[in-house]
This record gives C-alpha cells, sequence and structure tokens, in this order.
C-alpha cells in the first residue's frame, strides 16, 4: 500500500492525535487512542528497520566500528534511531509544554499529566542505554500526550514543585487515578507508590526474594451502580493496597518491588532507567509479540536488540496512557 | 445491478428527506442513530445534541395506493442533557448513540437511548382525551372555593387534540466507566445488556440499581489492553447468547449458561489477515464497528472500515461472504488517517425480516462516503451504489444507480475517487421490519425511500 508519508511524519501526526484527543468533549476515546498507538507502533518499527538496515550497511563498510554518527560504539540495533526520534518535530517546544503544564496543574479542576522528567542528560551517555532514553524524552518531550506511565482508563494529574522560586520545577512525579478502582498512585522517579495503601505488605517490604503475593485470581467483581462512593472511604485504609473487591490490584505491586530491590543495587542514572524501562517494557505484550515481551526479565541493563524492540515497543502504549 | 430493472431486483425511490436544508450544519443536528420499530410504524433518530425525533407512518390510504405512508413528525423530546462527572473531571456528552426499541405490549411505545454512560428508558404514550368537570377545580386548574359549590357532578372525559408524551420510566445510570457503544433487548424482553470498550453488563428492564457484569475485558494492567469491544448483540432467539466484536476484527459468541463471567467464548469468528494487505493502518481497517444478526439468527454480518461480512455461526474460521464496500480507498489510508476518516463506524443492516427466507432473500445495507450507500443481494449476488442527495428527490423517481472509478480513465457518469466528498458519510441506515421502505441518515437528514410498487 502507497503511503504518501514518511515513518517520521506518521508518528509525529499521531502523537499529535492523541494529544489533541485530551481536549475533546466526552473524554478520552480509549478505542481511537488504542488504534492510534497501533499506527505508532507501525511506523516505529518501520523506522527503526530501516535505521538498522542502514547502520547495519555501514557497519558493513567499516569493520573496524569508527564511529556512526558520533554514536558510542554498540551493537547497532540498540543504538540506532533515539537520537533521531528525540528530534521529531512536536508539538509545542518541550520546556513551554511543561511550564504550561505545571502553570495549569494549579488552575481548575482538569486534571493534566507531567511528562516523566526523569532522564537527566547523563543517561545519555551510558552505552546501549541510549535508546531507552532518548524514546522516553522523546515521548515525554510530547508533553501532555505522552510519558506518562498508565495506560488508558488512566487519568494523570501534574505533580510539580513550585517550592523554588521562579520557574516551576517538575519533579518526576506524575499521580495516576485508575478510573475504575479510584486508586490514586504517584510515580516518583520510576517508582511506584500506591498513595493509598501504606499497609500494603508488598510495598513496604521490597525483599529481594520478591516475596510479594502473586495477584489474587481474578474473580472480577459485579459492578453496582453507586458503589463508587462506598469503597472511596474503604480503600484507604485497605490492607489489600486499595484495590476495591475483587479487583487484582497487586500485578503492579509486584514490579513496584521489583524496581525498589533493584535500584537499591544500582547507582542512580541506570536504576533510573532501568525502572523506566520495567515500567514500560514489563507490559504491552499485546503489542509486541509474547515471545519477545518477556514480562519477568525487565532488569538487564544491557538489552539485546529484540528486547530493545520489545521494551521500547511499550513508550507507544505510554503515549497513549494520558 | 439491483434498480437496474428486471426480475426481483429492487428498484429504490425517493420518498422523503427530513432535516434542515441548509449547508452548514449544526453540530446538535448530527444524526447518530436510526431504528424503526418492530412494526416499522414508527422511526427514531437520536442525534448528537441528545434529543430523539420518532416519525410515525401514515395509515395507508386506499386511495394513493401507489406508495405507502408518509412519515411525519410524531414526538420529539430531549432524552440525555450533557453531563460533567466532578469526581474524574470528565464532560460527559448526550450524544445518542443507540436507540432500541421495546416490542409494543400495551398502547404505549417503550425505547431504549443510550448515551456514553447512561442508559434510559422512555415510554411514549398518545393522550388524546381529557377529564373535564371538575368540582373543585376550574378547567385552567384553579382551585374553586369550595363554599361556591352548589351542584356536583362526575367529571367526563372529552376529546382533544392528540399529544404523544414521552416520559424517563428508568434511568440506568453509573454502571460504565468507558464509553458504551451498544445496547440490546433480549429475546426474553426482560433483560438487555450494555457494552462499553472493556465491559458488558446485564441488566433487567425493571430494575436500575443493580446490573451484572457478564464480560470484562479489562487487563489487570492497562499497559497490556491490545483490543477493545466495539458491539454487542443478543442472538434474536436464544435469550443466553450474545456475540461481541472487538477492534482487532475477531467476533466471540458467549453462553451465558456456561458461566456467571463470560470470559471464555464459546466461539471465536476470526479470518486471518490478508499478509499482502499489511498496511501501518491494518489494525484500524480491521477494527469491526457493526454487528448483527440476521433474523433467523443462523447468520451475522459485521462491519469494518471496508467490507461487510457474513458469518454462519456453524464456522469460525472465515466468513462465508465478504462484500467490498469502497475498497477504492485502501489505497487513500494514508490521507483518511490524517483527515481522522479511517475512525469513522459505518454501521450495517439486514433487509426486513419478513423478507428474509432462510438463506435466499438476504440483502445487506451500508453507508460509505460522498452520501452514498451500497447493497448488497447475497442471492443474487449483485451490488448497487446509490445517493441520498435532494437533487434527486422527485417522489416515485428511481434511484439511478452510482459508480466511483477508482483509477484510469472516468466514464461519464462515473465519480473519480479523488472528488469524493469525505464530509459526506452515511453512518447509520435502517430498513423497515417488514416493507422495503429504507431510512438513510447524511450527517444531518434523514431519507426515506422505498421501492417502486407496480
Amino acid at each position: 500500500m502507497e503511503c504518501t508519508l514518511d515513518a517520521q511524519s506518521l508518528i509525529s501526526i499521531s502523537l499529535r492525535k492523541i494529544h489533541s484527543s485530551r481536549a475533546q468533549r466526552g473524554g478520552i476515546k480509549l478505542h481511537k487512542n488504542l488504534l492510534v498507538s497501533y499506527v505508532l507502533r507501525n511506523a516505529r518499527q518501520l523506522y527503526l528497520s530501516e535505521r538498522y538496515a542502514e547502520l547495519y550497511r555501514r557497519q558493513q563498510h567499516y569493520p573496524d566500528g569508527a564511529p556512526l554518527l558520533a554514536m558510542p560504539a554498540c551493537p547497532p540495533p540498540a543504538a540506532a534511531a533515539p537520537p533521531e526520534l528525540a528530534a521529531l518535530p512536536l508539538p509545542a517546544d518541550t520546556q513551554d509544554r511543561e511550564a504550561r503544564s505545571c502553570g495549569a496543574a494549579r488552575g481548575g479542576a482538569e486534571l493534566l499529566e507531567v511528562p516523566v522528567c526523569a532522564v537527566p542528560p547523563e543517561l545519555q551517555r551510558a552505552p546501549c542505554r541510549d535508546s531507552s532514553p532518548g524514546f522516553y524524552r522523546a515521548a515525554g518531550s510530547a508533553g501532555p500526550g505522552g510519558g506518562g506511565s498508565a495506560a488508558p482508563g488512566l487519568l494523570y494529574a501534574a505533580g510539580c514543585d513550585f517550592a523554588s522560586g521562579g520557574a516551576p520545577h517538575c519533579s518526576s512525579r506524575t499521580t495516576v487515578l485508575d478510573l475504575d478502582t479510584h486508586v490514586v498512585t504517584t510515580v516518583e522517579n520510576g517508582y511506584l507508590h500506591q498513595d493509598c495503601c501504606s499497609q500494603c505488605p508488598c510495598c513496604c517490604q521490597p525483599a529481594p526474594g520478591l516475596a510479594s503475593p502473586p495477584p489474587a485470581p481474578g474473580t472480577k467483581r459485579k459492578y453496582y451502580p453507586g458503589q463508587e462512593e462506598e469503597e472511596e472511604g474503604v480503600e484507604e485504609g485497605e490492607p489489600g493496597g486499595g484495590g476495591v473487591a475483587g479487583g487484582p490490584p497487586f500485578a503492579p505491586c509486584t514490579k513496584r518491588a521489583r524496581f525498589e530491590e533493584y535500584s537499591a543495587e544500582h547507582p542512580q542514572d541506570s536504576s533510573n532507567i532501568s525502572n523506566l524501562i520495567s515500567i514500560f517494557g514489563s507490559g504491552f505484550t499485546g503489542l509486541v509479540s509474547r515471545q519477545q515481551a518477556d514480562s519477568e526479565q525487565p532488569l538487564n541493563g544491557q538489552l539485546c536488540s529484540k528486547q530493545a524492540l520489545a521494551s521500547l515497543g511499550a513508550w507507544t502504549r505510554a503515549i497513549v496512557a494520558f | 445491478f439491483l434498480g437496474a430493472g428486471g426480475g426481483n431486483d429492487i428498484q429504490w425511490c425517493f420518498s422523503q428527506v427530513k432535516g434542515a436544508v441548509d449547508d452548514d450544519v449544526a453540530e446538535a443536528d448530527i444524526i447518530s442513530t436510526v431504528e424503526f420499530n418492530h412494526s416499522g410504524e414508527l422511526l427514531a433518530t437520536g442525534d448528537k445534541g441528545g434529543r430523539v425525533v420518532i416519525f410515525q407512518q401514515e395509515q395507508e390510504n386506499k386511495t394513493q395506493s401507489h406508495s405507502r405512508g408518509e412519515y411525519n413528525v410524531y414526538s420529539t423530546f430531549q432524552s440525555h442533557e450533557p453531563e460533567f462527572d466532578y469526581l474524574k473531571s470528565l464532560e460527559i456528552e448526550e450524544k445518542i448513540n443507540k436507540i432500541r426499541w421495546l416490542p409494543q405490549k400495551n398502547a404505549a411505545q417503550f425505547l431504549l437511548s443510550t448515551n456514553d454512560k447512561t442508559i434510559k428508558l422512555w415510554k411514549i404514550s398518545e393522550r388524546d382525551k381529557r377529564p373535564e368537570g371538575y368540582n373543585l377545580k376550574e378547567e385552567d386548574g384553579r382551585y374553586r372555593d369550595p363554599t361556591t359549590v352548589t351542584t356536583l357532578r362526575v367529571p367526563v372525559f372529552r376529546p382533544m387534540d392528540l399529544m404523544v408524551e414521552a416520559s424517563p420510566r428508568r434511568i440506568f445510570a453509573n454502571a460504565h466507566t468507558y464509553h458504551i457503544n451498544s445496547i440490546s433487548i433480549n429475546s426474553d424482553y426482560e433483560t438487555y445488556l450494555s457494552a462499553d470498550d472493556l465491559r458488558i453488563n446485564l441488566w433487567h428492564l425493571e430494575i436500575t440499581d443493580r446490573s451484572f457484569n457478564i464480560v470484562d475485558i479489562k487487563p489487570a494492567n492497562m499497559e497490556e489492553l491490545t483490543e477493545v469491544i466495539t458491539a454487542a448483540e443478543f442472538h434474536p432467539n436464544s435469550c443466553s447468547t450474545f456475540v461481541y466484536s472487538s477492534s482487532k476484527g475477531t467476533i466471540r459468541l458467549c453462553d451465558m449458561r456456561a458461566s456467571a463471567l463470560c470470559d471464555r467464548h464459546s466461539k471465536l469468528f476470526e479470518e486471518p489477515e490478508d499478509p499482502s494487505n499489511r498496511s501501518f493502518f491494518s489494525e484500524i481497517i480491521s477494527s469491526i464497528s457493526d454487528v448483527k444478526f440476521s433474523h433467523s439468527g443462523r447468520y451475522m454480518m459485521t462491519r469494518d472500515y471496508l467490507s461487510v461480512k457474513i458469518w454462519d455461526l456453524n464456522m469460525e474460521n472465515r466468513p462465508v461472504e465478504t462484500y467490498q464496500v469502497h475498497e477504492y480507498l485502501r489505497s487513500k489510508l494514508c490521507s483518511l488517517y490524517e483527515n481522522d476518516c479511517i475512525f469513522d463506524k459505518f454501521e450495517c443492516c439486514w433487509n426486513g425480516s419478513d423478507r428474509q427466507v432462510e438463506f435466499l432473500t438476504l440483502i445487506v445495507m451500508t453507508g460509505s462516503y460522498n452520501n452514498f450507500f451500497r447493497m448488497f443481494d447475497r442471492n443474487t449476488k449483485r451490488d448497487v451504489t446509490l445517493e441520498a442527495s435532494r437533487e434527486n428527490n422527485k417522489p416515485r423517481t428511481v434511484l439511478k444507480p452510482r459508480k466511483v472509478c477508482a483509477s484510469g480513465k472516468r466514464k461519464k457518469d462515473e465519480i473519480s475517487v479523488d472528488s469524493l466528498d469525505f464530509n459526506k458519510k452515511i453512518l447509520h441506515t435502517a430498513w423497515h421490519p417488514k416493507e422495503n421502505i429504507i431510512a438513510v441518515a447524511t450527517t444531518n437528514n434523514l431519507y426515506i425511500f422505498q421501492d417502486k410498487m407496480n
């Protein structure tokens, strides 16, 4: 099928669609944004494969490993694309968007998200991990349309720190409200906390052995109209961690425990990256083939090309998560 | 072509058009759903402004045997209003997504109408008499001073001008987190289902404070979401069977007797994708926008962006028939993605139930762009493209078939793909259950066509 647009344009058009969907009446259309995320994935796959092919060709010509496009030496697949993608034409200037998001967060009832600003520049130098921060920076820079760590059906609230005078300083904190369970979750620097589950056993005990209980088997609850109001009071002190009756709230918890464990062992910059990868790479197995996206091993610092693709595929879903 | 004359082919003629003539379309007037009732006497439309307009067919005039009765406005009411969910900071649109009629049990008519979040049961009743002659009240309603009453009389009913009243009898709210896309009344006429992107709920028509969740495809981790529910319908005869379609182009048939939560399907209908057609937009165009059972329940029809498929419930691995609605758009998907047209949700409908005799007289109708709509006749293997336009508005003039020229030299009377008006889309059509009368909704107008009676 002929397409008059190249992959990069498709990506930016898609991001723009997701962004503008937030302003549409009636709330976010889950179906449409899901479909747009598929286009994003497809365009990204093409873009990456073209980049890989080109880099491979170059490597054939320069077998001694001469620098490619001023990138650090690394297996080509993992290091491809992202710096380019970071330069994608984006709807608005990154700084302005973040400033506006922070500013607007103070205002009315409208909930906004703040892109995860948790990618310090020094991460760019880490070999073979360039891919991730570059992507996430791009995703983050896309403004309200991207950078979140939750999925459709969740809402973000900006978490900004205005303590330092002058320009608002965005702490890398994103607060998410699950529309169904009304559980509020905060992601801070890659750490996920479930705000209302102070007694949550798995969150409070990041034992290396990952002792957190498996998710409750999915006996789903009946949805009673009006039940929401009752359960809001219950949520706060719920030892089960804020999930409402019957739902399986602990799947994310198991990953959280891993995050905390991993970052305890590693210096800050690499832990940020792997946390981000874990957040994004562990899921979305439907988008990428199940063989590739192995959610049980998200935490290797070094990712082989296939896994890089798999985990990076997740940022398309992150884009959808507004 | 159908309409080209001969044999059993239907020749469609313009009958009526309802709605503003203005080219400037008010957003609230955009028609969002069209539905005949079970007898075909009533035709309901819903619009983006939350209003329902019901048309009633005139009784057939014996002297005018060359045409069936006209449809005139019977009742208009505001079904849904815009709402704001303060907890989630979300505005809820008043647009009517679906209307479904209940079969008539007494003098009144009942229909279900739904927006994104709330379903309402409306009673439409006629009042053609009123009581007069109260002792303590004047005719205008003011109370009389009891001391002035000297005689007593019995109030009587006197005829009055017909008044049609619509009143909401049930409000089914707060059961859907996501946007409702379908409602379907069960063949038991006591229960109905409502479906949103991720869940399907079962209701009893009498009970508003409780519904049962029968399908839930929300993943434990929303990051793993790969598909949503796009449409759902009860089987016309089997009250424990229903189907739901997905954005991935699959249809699942579920039996409520198997378990309380129908997470496991009894049947999965899916056609493998043709790899040669793979594109950036494959996932979008395979998303099913509508699913409809045939009258017998033996077949069902699905609509995706480019085609209509007929499935035999006994065969899950591929449809028995695939009709291309506008294949010439396949090379334009990129532009259609840019202008958002690729997300348009076309509906489809069968010919009237009385006309369907087993497999023989199945006809399918669906809309397209440029105010074109298409019909496919399973029996004759023929298809036709017609246009809903005020230019063809002479009653009893047979509609001329239209043709789109995909590429190459355009013949006379053909329209090239690039001249198609993609703002003029026909998403909603309905077929009278007993007669060959069809209702076709353009953006803000409702066209009624009838077959040419000899």
